[in-house]
């Protein structure tokens, strides 16, 4: 088969799914049903950006989206006890206005976008490939040289985000015990331990200098 | 063949289902979350794609950034809703209005 042809039916499985996927997760009445229909919208979301040879991206975002955010999602999900038919009581009531902005945002973007006008541009040749690296190296020279000040920025909002979460959701516990550092950093030796200086004592009864075994 | 306006019109439909999630599910926060996350999921493809096509990198280097925020932004999110439920016992927005917005 011509490998362009594969590739456009790959494009629209791929884009099927996903956006089938993504209907469901605002669709169904379960949470952990719809985040589940998310991993699936990510994951061949990952597949498309494959298809565009953004494979470092494509690989970052199964590793970082379906392995890391989405479990989150579904451990936060499980662990709040969610009354399910409480939380559908305005679906019927907004479905309409939602399906209204929704097409009318829809078409507004096709027509600003021209289907038919930007059909000239045709995929070409990968521009990693043409400069002879693969993706990831691409990515990564531009990302150590020219973004490197963001990209440490980026590094510290994830340790701002960490610190966050932690402090946002650590709950100090008023019957646990625990040491405060600080105290025992600050403490004098002379209030613990207090050294007396005593003349040496023997018990009575005992010679001073020669044990009684070797006597006898 | 594969055209740019394949993937931007992918990224329009997803980004407009995701408004659309917005609108559906007023109550509740957590699907809230997940269509902000469809959201950048499209605005993302709109990148890969036009960074492609234009065989410039910055575009998949911004999606690198961007996924670095939203992950940061998701963690927290999970967290102050975590912390909701466990004040309000509820996760229901319109049960949340002591600010009277």
């Amino acid at each position: 088969m011509n490998p362009q042809l594969f590739q456009l039916i790959c494009f629209y499985v791929f884009g099927f799914v996903t956006v089938a996927a993504a209907l469901s997760v605002i669709t169904l009445k379960n949470s952990v049903h719809a985040v589940l229909a998310l991993v699936l919208t990510f994951f061949s979301t990952a597949c498309l950006w494959m298809l565009a040879d953004a494979e470092f991206l494509a690989l970052a975002l199964i590793v970082v989206y379906v392995g890391a955010v989405m479990v989150l999602f579904l451990f936060v999900v499980m662990m709040l006890d969610i009354d399910q038919e409480k939380m559908r009581e305005g679906f019927v009531k907004f479905l309409p206005i939602g399906l209204i902005v929704a097409i009318v945002m829809l078409v507004e973007m096709l027509g600003l976008i021209g289907v038919r006008a930007m059909h000239a541009q045709v995929m070409g040749a990968d521009p990693a490939a043409a400069a002879g690296t693969s993706n990831t190296a691409w990515l990564g020279r531009a990302l150590y040289t020219q973004y490197l000040l963001p990209f440490e920025i980026a590094a510290l909002i994830l340790t701002v985000g960490v610190v966050a979460a932690v402090a946002l959701t650590l709950r100090q516990r008023g019957d646990a015990r625990h040491e405060s550092a600080s105290q025992q950093v600050s403490v004098n030796p002379r209030d613990r331990v207090r050294i007396v200086k005593m003349a040496a004592e023997r018990p009575a009864g005992e010679s001073p200098a020669s044990p009684q075994e070797s006597k006898s | 063949m594969i055209t740019l306006s394949h993937y931007i019109v992918l990224g329009a439909v997803l980004f407009c289902i995701a408004v659309a999630g917005l609108f559906i599910n007023r109550k509740n926060v957590i699907v809230l979350l997940m269509s902000i996350e469809l959201m950048l999921l499209a605005v993302n493809t709109n990148f890969v794609a036009f960074s492609r096509f234009l065989g410039d990198v910055s575009g998949q280097v911004f999606v690198f950034f961007i996924l670095t925020v939203a992950a940061a932004e998701a963690a927290i999110g999970l967290a102050i809703l975590v912390l909701l439920f466990r004040n309000r016992s509820t996760i229901n927005i319109a049960d949340i209005d002591s600010m009277k917005g």
